[in-house]
């Protein structure tokens, strides 16, 4: 998987926040990762403390908050929630559903000092 | 997981391109809101062999309770996801269609690109990036049809980013109202996430491999265009089933157009020609340019 990409995109930022946010240490990350994103928490995690290492998030603490997957259903014509991008509508059974949330990778926010 | 995927030197044939992510800032306080805050200290103990720095245990000071709350608010992609728009629009203002060709290793994207070059070559200019984890065997594949072509090599990364897609399009300089192919990384994972700036993605699936591929590689078929249908020829050989394969693929993505095409005996070739086509003259402005008077 891609999530060491992903992961030094996130320390990226960190290093980025460092500077105009002014601190010098990231104690806690907290990441929103979708149910129907393409990256796997345990990988992001694993991920997280190999990329870290030596620097200014050495030893942080990865957070993720999970969204589930929402969808747009052309039959229903309503939002429904989706487990997995290849699963039906819940309520009509049928596949016209296009994904509208829960594919987000963000990070929200970090406790610094 | 894949522990092989480190984009940790990119590099494209010749000098070396480190491939970086320049960070954009936003800023925005909030007050510290009160929370415990737990450690465990691993650090990079045995995690360490990716090389990212050696991370020793040790600097860290516990308990100096400066600790506050920092609002972010940004998308992990985001940085890439600007480089790819840079990209979009450098290919606007030449006119050129960029198609991301996306597939597993051995689909058959090179046999199908060099089958098509060999026509297309005729009717428009047409320039090529070609990525791979080692070797430069596809360009020299590429360049052999007489087309301008310029590898990436991934290093130990698992795809294309829009960086490096960028990085090698200014290197090509590829001509006014060209198609330019990005054959990217053969893998059915990583590259989903990844805007390269391209006009279309197009997913390759050779019948050897299996019908049920929609479904098992999700994302992949959600973030394609097209989905072209390769091998055709040996379809007798095997047990595919194009009707299922459709039907799943369109579980997953129900806009996503099929194609079926065979390098090897030139079924469907014409469709994806005229595909091209049809694409190329949505970027192009006039279809009487002088390249397309030469052929």
């Amino acid at each position: 998987m891609h999530e060491l990409a992903l992961c030094e995109s996130v320390l990226s930022i960190l290093q980025g926040q460092a500077k105009t946010q002014q601190f010098d240490r990231v104690k806690t990350v907290w990441l929103q990762v979708g149910a129907l994103s393409c990256a796997a928490p345990d990988a992001l995690d694993f991920c997280f403390r190999a990329v870290t290492a030596g620097t200014l998030a050495d030893g942080a603490r990865l957070e993720v908050i999970r969204t589930p997957g929402q969808a747009w259903c052309m039959r229903c014509g309503e939002t429904v929630m989706l487990g997995e991008r290849y699963d039906p509508c819940p309520q009509c059974g049928t596949f016209e559903v296009q994904v509208t949330g829960g594919d987000e990778m963000r990070i929200k926010e970090l406790e610094v000092e | 997981m894949c522990t092989v995927c480190g984009c940790g030197q990119a590099t494209q044939e010749g000098p070396a391109n480190s491939h970086r992510h320049k960070p954009h800032a936003h800023h925005h306080h909030h007050d510290g809101h009160g929370h415990d805050h737990h450690h465990d200290h691993r650090h990079g103990d045995g995690t360490d062999t990716f090389d990212f720095g050696s991370g020793p245990a040790g600097a860290h000071v516990p308990g100096m309770s400066q600790a506050r709350i920092v609002q972010v608010e940004q998308d992990i992609l985001g940085e890439n996801d600007r480089l790819a728009g840079r990209n979009r629009s450098y290919f606007a203002e030449r006119n050129v269609l960029a198609l991301n060709l996306v597939s597993s290793p051995g689909s058959g994207k090179t046999t199908l690109l060099v089958r098509s070059i060999e026509s297309l070559a005729e009717r428009f200019p047409v320039a090529v990036i070609e990525g791979d984890q080692q070797t430069s065997f596809d360009a020299d594949r590429i360049r052999a049809t007489g087309v301008p072509a310029v590898q990436i090599n991934t290093g130990k990364g698992c795809h294309l980013d829009a960086r490096m897609v960028g990085d090698a399009a200014h290197r090509l300089d590829p001509q006014e109202g060209s198609v330019l192919f990005i054959e990217n990384v053969g893998n059915l994972v990583c590259p989903a996430a990844f805007d390269l700036g391209e006009a279309r993605r197009v997913v390759m699936l050779s019948v050897t491999e299996g019908d049920d591929k929609p479904l098992k590689y999700p994302d992949m078929f959600h973030a394609a265009d097209l989905m072209m249908i390769t091998k055709t020829d040996l379809l007798p050989y095997v047990s595919f089933d194009i009707e299922k394969c459709v039907e799943f693929a369109r579980r997953i993505n129900p806009e996503i157009e099929v194609m079926r095409v065979s390098a090897t005996s030139g079924e469907g070739l014409e469709t994806w020609f005229e595909w091209i086509g049809r694409r190329r003259s949505a970027v192009v402005p006039s279809q009487s340019s002088a390249s397309e008077a030469r052929a």
